[in-house]
């Protein structure tokens, strides 16, 4: 009687020993994650000649403090951490390092501008810490073999370029080509999509204009484009200059097919403050609802957000398109920490941001949606396009995407 | 720790033949070492060596534009493009002829001198606020040289040049920031100790003398053209020798790197420590590091523990940081830190 029951006993111990074990063994956590919080870092230009992006981080920042508010991600508490770079690469640098060896952050998240991200490139993928969801789009991003640690997340500019290439050979007659661009590989990727899109044709631009992000402004490269006798133009700009360089060609009478690129798209930061008048007929791709645009104002997504900026971001500006994306490329993260569970290594977490499978994203138009692969680390890959009328951008015609890759 | 040294020299400490004379020295090979053994201790991160690494850096460069506006009066608002000089010799030397780092130094500081040699010698016809807005001008284009087409091959263009890791020698146990921290905080003290000798000296009184009263020096027979012109090559070789060693620390130099406010932010900097002191030289590169680099970071924290309701901009903190301190201490920080020891002494 005694040994069976002895046998029993050992046996619930030994069970209850292997579950507990088990159950241990399931909660893995790299630095920066714990039972109870997890730390993602980020970098800015809250300050400089890109703030108008500042908007941004602060939505992501008000989005996480909602994540937190409803009970955090799997019972865990987000802490963000976000500094101030300025759009200036070596700031990006210090201030990451900063986040990775000082704040301990489990990821890095949304560093924002081409420069910046080129710069902390190697050192992300050298300390094996996750680059997530960069806000630019350069095609470099999407290089799981060399870069593992490093993913994009909005469509990629080359892509982008294409369409915009394909939809002048369409529409336009006799296309006479100008280029305004940002000098440095954000513009250099979107003429060489756009070149790549052109194909044979890609004599029509007859003039390419550069800047530099420090430049005041863009007035003498509007008049020189002007004075190409271009009639089709295609506007490779960041804010504050797509805001100029839309104002200056009203202003001296110049009204080419206007090709504005998406990460200008923004009705509150470049379209007002360069004069609705100004910007009627300008052509831009999007993949993001425009939260100008009357066809949402009942949508289910945009009625959460409207209540989101409301709540944890009124200083907000409701009529750009900047704290949309913010939420959008929020909600995928959350998603994918989620996803993640209580396996809160880097590696696993890279695995899950590898592993989305056309994903329903809030505040994607509709049909777009986000996936990737080990092989694939582009998660957005189409756009439609969208017309400025009155005051906000209309979308029209069909989702695109570029059929090449 | 350095500006001690260099504030102590007079005759008082130099009882010859005794170890006492010596304590400088003895603290500032012990300083370092502390710190190593801090960071051998988990005390003293990586990151914070690089942070250390980059005060001493700044001291440098500021300590370049002290010797030229604090000790020979000549205004420069463009100290930012020898900095960039002297960050891209050793970019481009260790990058493209696959230099060691260390030989790039001496190659930086000469580059430097004859760059600030050679725009001495206009400078000598405009003083003052003229000087000032040459000086700016230069400030201002080398950026845009910087990533002129034709030099890109060399350059990198826009996107800058990323250096590769310079491990410690030897097989020292050291990290890299560990390592690089204790060749810069070298390099500085010798930087410092002969910019104390150079004051110190004939050419020292002569150029003091410049700034003093330039007619009355040349009455003297003080050549001040030609002390003028080596100033500024000097003073640029200064701040040449701090842009290659933040390059060489940061791993990474671009055009943006070295836009003006970098400029403004050493002038800045000399100001606020001092500007016709050499300890204010090491202040003003904390001050540049610190100040400037956290300034947003600091705003923030500020508003969120007193919960202010309102949003501040992030370079609140940096502005009235400044006017406190114009107002407080016209001759910068260490200017009102020997008044106000003064004070003490006296009353």
């Amino acid at each position: 009687m005694r040994l069976p029951r002895l046998t029993l006993a050992m046996a619930g111990a030994l069970a209850l020993a292997l579950t507990a074990n088990s159950a241990s063994a399931q909660k893995k956590y790299d630095e920066g994650a714990s039972d109870t919080e997890i730390r993602i870092g980020n970098t800015n230009p809250y300050s400089g000649p890109a703030s108008a992006y500042g908007q941004i981080g602060k939505t992501i920042e008000a989005f996480f403090k909602k994540v937190n508010d409803e009970g955090g991600i799997n019972g865990r508490k987000v802490t963000f951490i976000t500094y101030d770079d300025g759009y200036a690469p070596p700031k990006t640098i210090e201030m990451v390092r900063k986040l990775v060896e000082e704040d301990k952050v489990l990821l890095v998240f949304q560093t924002l501008g081409t420069p910046s991200n080129t710069a902390i490139h190697k050192y992300m993928n050298a300390k094996k810490v996750p680059q997530l969801f960069v806000a630019t789009g350069a095609s470099v991003w999407g290089k799981p073999t060399e870069f593992p640690w490093t993913m994009g997340w909005q469509p990629d500019y080359v892509t982008e370029g294409v369409i915009y290439a394909k939809h002048i050979l369409a529409n336009v007659k006799d296309p006479k080509i100008a280029v305004l661009m940002q000098n440095d590989d954000y513009g250099r990727d979107y003429l060489n999509g756009f070149k790549k899109g052109l194909g044979k044709d890609a004599d029509k631009i007859v003039q390419v204009a550069t800047y530099e992000v420090a430049d005041p402004t863009v007035d003498s490269q509007i008049i020189a484009l002007k004075n190409s006798g271009a009639n089709t133009f295609f506007n490779i700009t960041t804010p504050k200059f797509a805001a100029q360089a839309i104002k200056k060609a009203a202003e001296i009478g110049w009204k080419p097919a206007h090709y504005l690129n998406n990460v200008s798209s923004s009705v509150g930061a470049v379209m007002k403050p360069a004069g609705f008048e100004s910007g009627q007929g300008i052509l831009t791709a999007a993949y993001i609802k425009d939260p100008t645009d009357s066809q949402w104002a009942k949508d289910a997504d945009m009625t959460a957000w409207n209540g989101f900026m409301d709540k944890y971001y009124p200083g907000g500006d409701k009529k750009s398109t900047f704290p949309a994306y913010g939420y959008a490329v929020t909600s995928t993260l959350v998603e994918v920490l989620k996803r993640a569970g209580d396996n809160l290594t880097r590696e696993n977490i890279m695995k899950q941001a590898a592993s989305l499978k056309a994903v329903e994203i809030p505040l994607l138009v509709p049909g777009i949606k986000v996936s990737t692969s080990p092989t694939d680390f582009y998660p957005i890959q189409s756009v439609r396009l969208s017309r400025f009328k009155g005051e906000t951008f209309e979308l029209f015609g069909d989702v695109l995407s570029n059929e090449a890759d | 720790m350095t500006s001690t040294v260099l504030a102590s020299g007079t005759a008082a400490d130099r009882s010859p033949g005794s170890l006492w004379r010596y304590r400088w020295w003895f603290l500032l090979t012990l300083l370092p070492l502390l710190l190593i053994a801090g960071g051998k201790a988990g005390l003293v991160s990586n990151f914070q060596f690089l942070q250390l690494s980059l005060m001493i850096v700044y001291s440098i460069a500021v300590l370049g534009l002290i010797l030229l506006t604090g000790f020979n009066g000549q205004i420069s608002l463009g100290h930012g493009a020898f900095f960039a000089v002297g960050a891209y010799t050793a970019a481009v030397l260790i990058d493209q002829a696959g230099w060691p780092f260390w030989a790039t130094l001496p190659a930086a500081a000469l580059a430097c001198f004859i760059a600030g040699y050679l725009f001495g010698l206009p400078a000598l016809r405009l003083e003052g606020h003229y000087l000032a807005l040459a000086t700016f001008a230069l400030a201002v284009a080398v950026p845009q040289i910087l990533k002129y087409r034709h030099i890109e091959p060399v350059t990198k263009g826009v996107m800058g040049i990323n250096i590769f890791k310079s491990d410690p020698p030897f097989g020292l146990p050291l990290s890299t920031d560990q390592w690089m921290f204790l060749v810069v905080f070298a390099v500085a003290v010798l930087m410092f100790w002969l910019a104390r000798n150079l004051l110190d000296s004939r050419t020292g009184r002569a150029l003091i003398a410049i700034r003093d009263h330039p007619m009355a020096a040349s009455t003297m027979g003080v050549n001040v053209a030609r002390y003028k012109t080596v100033m500024f090559g000097i003073s640029a070789l200064y701040t040449g020798i701090a842009g290659a060693l933040h390059g060489i620390i940061f791993e990474f130099v671009s055009p943006d790197s070295f836009r003006f406010e970098l400029s403004i932010a050493i002038l800045v900097g000399a100001v606020v420590g001092g500007i016709a002191s050499l300890p204010g030289a090491v202040i003003g590169g904390v001050f540049v590091q610190v100040i400037e680099k956290y300034a947003d970071a600091l705003t923030k924290k500020i508003s969120a523990a007193v919960h202010l309701p309102l949003e501040l901009e992030p370079w609140l903190i940096y502005g009235v940081a400044l006017i406190v301190l114009m107002y407080a201490m016209p001759m910068g920080i260490a200017g009102g830190v020997v008044a106000l020891w003064r004070r003490l002494k006296g009353s």
